[in-house]
This record gives structure tokens, sequence and C-alpha cells, in this order.
């Protein structure tokens, strides 16, 4: 494998609470440790910023099943073009990932796509049913990295109860997308005034915090780790900044359109701003800032969710729930999180990188010597205009389009090969070495 | 490209005497999606147009040639004949043609979208869709993928402009003004389209508007339009210079909304004891099919205070001023060889 030198760059990595300009040396595909003898490669990153590799533990990739709104290979090409490198898949495909072999399966697609890693995430229940747990020690042994019913959550408590208690076995993390479904039925939208000017069938945030509420107890009471999926309530940020508060070992992760859109550009009755759980008021925005500010939100994912065209063009309840999200992610938390100042760069990069790998205990998200060569290197001041024709993902349902937004993924490095670039600032030094 | 005539050409043929300044150039849409929209000027460009095509249906020849060699759609995703029907006359005393297309969502579903439908019905050539759908937000959508002008007649519980425009008409009709008056709009407000355009409406031309029902079918969110709240008839009765009396959608309740119809009657039902307790020259509106029994009762359907009759002869007036106004804007018809 070539030597990488990647020079001139500003070095974030949380993991190391490290913010400095030096070079970077990637051998063998991990990082090294310190300058090699001669670099077969080397990356200008003047200017740039050179972070460990994003990570989204929260994404749909559609494959098997529904391969004509995303595959594997699709959607872990419009991560790196996005700049992330590790994504963690949400198990709601056809079939749902609720065996050994259909987890082995995503973790074998993954590989043969050679874009971004791909981990599965398994099934809590069985068919994702809600009835009867998966075999969650056979889906670790498959690769799974945690477990999930998302696109639903697990509404019987019982369930629930005993998918946190059984979970403690491997250290693995249920991840819940809470819902109440009893309140949200032919629900399109957020319940409030806006679902009701528009006269479209509502979804109230009560909806989200009673279940939050209930699973924070549950977890208490198990000790199993509980992970709440694309929070967006304000009421649910204070439950689980209160859970935090009284050592429940409870995590919470947001996604984009949660901290930069409200639920009136439902006026449109634009399909692209239908997601699970809605687009909420402004006060649910400001306090999905606030806790991404003090940590009550440690993670930021995208919730990714491919449809084609034809799916989401039609009426808003026939449409299905979702948008993309990876190629978005980094410059709508510039734009919304990092511009008007409510994180540092460090503190996103965080909740991009080294927190994400831990909820689901894999050994990336770090540049400290010896981890995989994946990096993400950010032009942080590059201005430009969101096209969904231009995405390497197969759907091109997005809120976005046409939008100014600040920085972007210049040149992303999986385990130490050079798998995106917007070109100019790579140069082969020495032949004999292969970049990408 | 734009052949749309000039404020003083948009005026109907029976509109407006020699002496009459010219009228602002109030009507420049394309499309007739909701009352939300529109200004009150707009509203009130509708109205007056309105009066002048109603003198139409009093003569014994009841067509002019307003839209001559137009094609007029009616889409029809839900049914409703009385809509359809005068949407179909309006149309035809325009000297439109008419065709009309019927279809259940569910019998689209099937590979074919409602959009497709309707650009197969443009592509055999068509100038204006009256379109009626379950969804809202649907009449909106379609605007963006055809190039033919869209008439709302009502989607889902979104809005119904041509009955919130027709009630305004009545109400003006007779009170002569709508600016002052206190008007109920009494039931199912959550599930309702015309409570939605007729909130639109009457707050635009400034009425006070007053929410009455059961809690779980008047939403207190709708606070913030500017309108009052309330769940007793008996406290709002003495105050009201119109009600406008809404139907139960039994199709669109997702059970439990109330207890039983025999319950809701008992509260809300307006009766000839009820009317007793309200103004002398009330004016009781229901935009039809009005479940007698349920919502008022056959005597107070009947009587000297319903305008129910009114409501629907207005209502093709409007209809008329509508199409009239939007013909305006539609592309030229192609040249005939
Ligand atoms: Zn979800």
């Amino acid at each position: 494998m070539p030597t990488i030198q990647i020079t001139g760059g500003r070095i974030i990595d949380p993991s190391q609470e490290l913010d400095q300009i030096a070079d970077l040396w990637i051998v063998d595909g991990r990082i090294a440790d310190g300058p090699a003898a001669a670099a077969d490669v080397v990356v200008d990153a003047r200017g740039l910023i050179v972070a460990p590799g994003l990570i989204d533990v929260h994404v749909h990739l559609r494959e098997p099943g529904q391969e004509d709104d995303e595959t594997i290979a699709t959607g872990a090409a419009s991560a790196l073009a996005g700049g992330v490198t590790s994504v963690a898949c949400m198990p709601n495909t056809l079939p749902p990932i609720d065996t050994q072999a259909t987890a082995e399966f995503v973790v074998l697609q993954g590989r043969r796509a050679r874009q971004a890693n791909v981990y599965p995430v398994g099934c809590v229940s069985k068919g994702r049913k809600g009835e009867e747990l998966a075999g969650l020690g056979q889906l670790v042994a498959g690769g799974a990295v945690a477990f999930t019913d998302d696109g639903s959550p697990v509404s019987n408590a019982g369930l629930m109860r005993r998918a946190l208690e059984y979970s403690k076995m491997f250290d693995l993390v249920i991840m819940q997308h809470c819902q109440v479904m009893e309140l949200t039925v032919g629900g399109v939208m957020n319940e409030g005034f806006e679902s009701m000017r528009l006269g479209l069938g509502g979804m109230p945030a009560a909806a989200e915090d009673i279940m939050v509420a209930r699973d924070i107890r549950l977890a208490e009471i198990t000790g199993g780790r509980l992970h709440i999926q694309h929070i967006s309530t304000a009421r649910a940020v204070e439950l689980v900044r209160e859970g935090k508060r009284r050592g429940i070992r409870v995590t919470a992760e947001a996604c984009p359109h949660h901290f930069s859109l409200t639920d009136d550009r439902l006026r449109t009755f634009d399909s692209n701003f239908k997601m699970n759980p809605p687009l909420r008021t402004a006060e649910d925005v400001a306090a999905v800032i606030e806790g991404l500010k003090d940590g009550a939100i440690e993670i930021l994912c995208t919730d990714h969710a491919p449809h084609a065209r034809e799916k989401k063009m039609r009426e808003l309840d026939q449409a299905p729930f979702g948008i993309v999200g990876l190629e978005t992610l980094l410059p709508i938390t510039v734009t919304h999180l990092i511009e008007p100042g409510h994180l540092s760069w460090i503190e996103a990069l965080r909740k991009l990188t080294i927190n994400a790998a831990r909820l689901i205990n894999i050994p990336k998200g770090t540049l400290k010597p010896g981890a995989d060569a994946d990096v993400t290197i950010i032009d942080p001041t590059t201005t430009w205009t969101v096209d969904p024709a231009q995405f390497r993902s197969k759907s091109r349902n997005t809120p976005y389009a046409g939008w100014e937004v600040r920085g972007r993924a210049h040149t992303v490095l999986v385990d130490g090969e050079i798998r995106h670039t917007l070109g100019g600032i790579v140069r082969e030094v020495r032949s004999g070495g292969s970049p990408a | 490209m734009s052949t749309a005539p000039s404020a003083a050409d948009s005026r109907p043929p029976a509109a407006g005497g020699p002496d009459s300044e010219p009228a602002p150039p109030v009507w420049t849409r394309k499309h007739l999606l909701g009352l939300e929209d529109l200004s009150r000027e707009e509203i009130l460009a509708v109205l007056d147009t309105a009066e002048s095509f109603s003198e139409i249906s009093n003569r014994s020849r009841k067509k002019v040639p307003a839209l001559q060699g137009r094609i007029v759609f009616n889409l029809f995703f839900e049914n409703s004949t009385r809509t359809r029907t005068s949407f179909s006359l309006a149309a035809k005393r325009l000297s439109a043609d008419v065709q009309d297309f019927s279809a259940q969502v569910s019998s689209l579903s099937k590979g074919e979208t409602f959009i497709d439908t309707a650009k197969n019905i443009e592509a055999m050539g068509c100038d204006l869709m009256v379109v009626r759908h379950p969804t809202p937000g649907a009449p909106h959508l379609l605007s963006q993928h055809v190039s033919s002008s869209i008439i709302n007649a009502g989607d889902g519980a979104h809005e119904h402009p041509t009955q919130g425009l027709l009630d305004l008409m009545t109400i003006r009709r007779a009170k002569g003004n709508v600016e002052g008056l206190t008007v109920a709009l009494l039931g199912d407000i959550a599930h309702s389209r015309v409570a939605r355009s007729n909130i639109w409406g009457l707050l635009k031309l400034g009425a006070k508007v007053i929410l009455c029902g059961p809690p779980t079918l008047v939403p207190k969110a709708m606070e913030r339009l500017g309108c009052e709240v309330a769940y007793r008839l008996e406290d709002v009765l003495p105050r009201c210079d119109v009600i406008n009396v809404l139907r139960i959608q039994f199709e669109r309740q997702q059970g439990g909304l109330f207890p039983s119809v025999g319950e809701y009657s008992q509260f809300y039902m307006m009766t000839q004891e009820r009317v007793r307790k309200a103004k002398p020259d009330l004016l009781i509106l229901a935009p039809g099919p009005i479940n007698r029994g349920v919502e008022l009762t056959p005597e107070v359907a009947d009587g000297k205070h319903s305008a129910i009759l009114n409501q629907v002869s207005n209502g093709l007036a409007v209809r008329m001023a509508v199409l009239y106004l939007l013909s305006g804007k539609m592309d030229a018809a192609p040249p005939v060889d």
C-alpha cells in the first residue's frame, strides 16, 4: 500500500483533544506515528481540516428488497461523497436483518462495494414484528453492531425491557425509534398549529416524549444501553438530559433536518419535508440545538432514507416518510451549528466521529497511531449549492435542493485508500504506489 | 406570451356601468388553490364578479360565450355530485366544453399516480382542471406538474375555496356586508375544508369568527389564526349574526372523537329552541349535504333563517366567476387550421 503524507492541514481529532496544524502520515493503511521514509502520495491539505472519517450511525441502505431506492453500494458511495467513512445501516429491509445470514449479507455487500465501511444493525424483534426477541447473539456473530426495529418502535414495553436486559451480555446498544403509535395514527407531520392550518393529520410531540420517558425508565431498571434515535422534541431532549444526570445509560442522536427546518415548511405540500419523526416547531429546533450544545445529544447522524422519485412524487399522505442526508450532513452541520457559533469544529466533529464509534463499539473515529486510516479532509469555507442531480445516492429526495451551504468533504480515505476526492490536492510523488 | 386581458377586460359582461371607475388589476392568478393565499381585494373581485353573473341565471337564455372553445375537466378523486354538477353547469353557462373524470384513489394505486392521470387528461386537451381530492395539497402538487389552470374543489380537510366564496356571497347578500359580523362555524372544524376556507375568507373580510364544537373536533390551535374557540353553543348563540353548520364527516372520523351521534346532537344540533336564543335575524348556512336530525332539525333547515338554497344558487354564480377570472390566465387556445 502507498505511504501517504497529508501535509499542512488543521488536524482536528476529538478522540485526542487535538486541534493543530501538522502533517499526518499513513503507512500500510494505518495512521503512522511519525514521518515515514518517503511518501508515495502527498495530499496538500493547507487551509483544510483533517479529521477522522465521519461515522453515521443511522442510515437506510434499502438492500435487500428495495434496490430501486438505494443499494448498499450506492448508499456507501453517497456516504463517501459526504465525507462519511463508516455507516451503520438500519434493518428495516425486505427481508429485515434479523438473522445471522442477513447480517452477513450486508457485511459482504459492503465489502464488495469497497466504498464506506458498512455495519449492519440487527432487529430487536423477529421480523420487526415487535413480538419476540430476534436472535441477538447470532446477529452479533453475523456482524451486527447494535439493535433496533427502526422504522417503527418497539411498542411492547415488556419486549423492550427484555431487549435492554438481554443485550447487556454483548454490551451493545438498543436503538429506539421513540413513538407511541396510538397517538400518531394517520399523521403525516407534526401536530400543532401548522397541521391544523393545512388540514393534515398530525403526530404530537407527546408521542415521542412518552416513549422516551418509558424507555429511559426501562434502561434504568435493567442497566441496559438505550439510544434515542432522531430526537426531535424539546421535552425528549430534557428527558435525556435528566436521565443522564441520574446516571442512566442513555444516549441520543439528532439529524440535520431536526435542527435546520420547522414544520411550517409543509405549507408547500412538498413531500421532501415529510419525515418521521416529523419536522417540529421552532421551540423544538432550539431545544435540539441546546441539547447538542450541552451534550444531552452526543451524536449527529442523518437517518438517510432514500426513496425513488415516483414514490415521493405522490400526494402527501401517500408519499413515504424520509429524506436522503449523507451528502448534506456536513454542510448543514457547518451552516446551522458551526457558523452560528452553537458548536466549535471540535465539538461538532466529536459527535460525528468518536462518539458515534463508541456508540456502536467500532474501532474507528480516531487518528491515533495504529488506527485504521479513515480520514475525511474537509474544506471548511467553500460555499456551494446543493444540487440533487449530483448526488451519488440513487435517490434525490432532499429538502435542501438549491440551498447555498458552507463546508464540504474534499477528500476521503478509507483504510488508507483515497476513495473520494474533489481533486486538485492529491499528488503522486513516487511510482509504484497506486492511489485509488 | 401573456394573453391576459387588462383589468377592464377582466370584468364580466354584465359588470359595471359606463361611469364606474376602472377596477384595479386585482386578478392575476392562474390557479385558485385556496382562500388563504387570496387578498381581501381578490376575494371581493370574485364576489363582485359573481354578483354580475347571478344576473345571467335569471335571464331566459342562460349562456354567455366567455369560455367558448375552452375545455374544462372535472377531476374528481372523491365523490361529490353536488360540487361537480355545480362546476359543470357553471362552465356550460360560459360555453365551455365540460368533461368529467372520476376515479377512486384506490383504483389508481396500481402504478399510475394521480399526476399521471392528470397529464393524460391534459394530453387530450384541457385548459382548466377542477380538482377534488381526499389529500390536502393534491391540487397544489398538480399545479406544479401540468400547465392547465387548477381550481381546488376540495382537498381533504384543507380548503374548499369556492364553498368559502359562496358562503361569503350568501352572507354578504343577506347582511349587506361581512365586516363586523360575528360568524360561528359549528361542528367538525378539525376535519372540515369548508371551515378552513371560511375562516380565511371571513377574517380577511373583517368578520369575527367563533369556532364551536366539542374539543375533539375544534382544535385549540385555531385561536392563533385570530378565531375564538368555544365548546358550549349556548354561550355563543346570543352573539351570532351567522351560524354556519358544518357536516359531521363520518367518513373522516378515525373513531371515538365523540361518544355518539345522539350525544353530539344533544349539545350542538341547531333546533328551533336554540334559534330562539339567537338574534332575531340569525342567518343559518349549511354546506350540503346536511344530515337532518344531526346537525340541524328539518324545521330549521327549511325555516326562515336558513339560506341553504341560496347557497346553492350562489355557488353557481361564484363558480362562473372563478372560471371566468381564471380563463384570462390560461394559455391561448391553439389556432385551428
Ligand atoms: Zn426512525
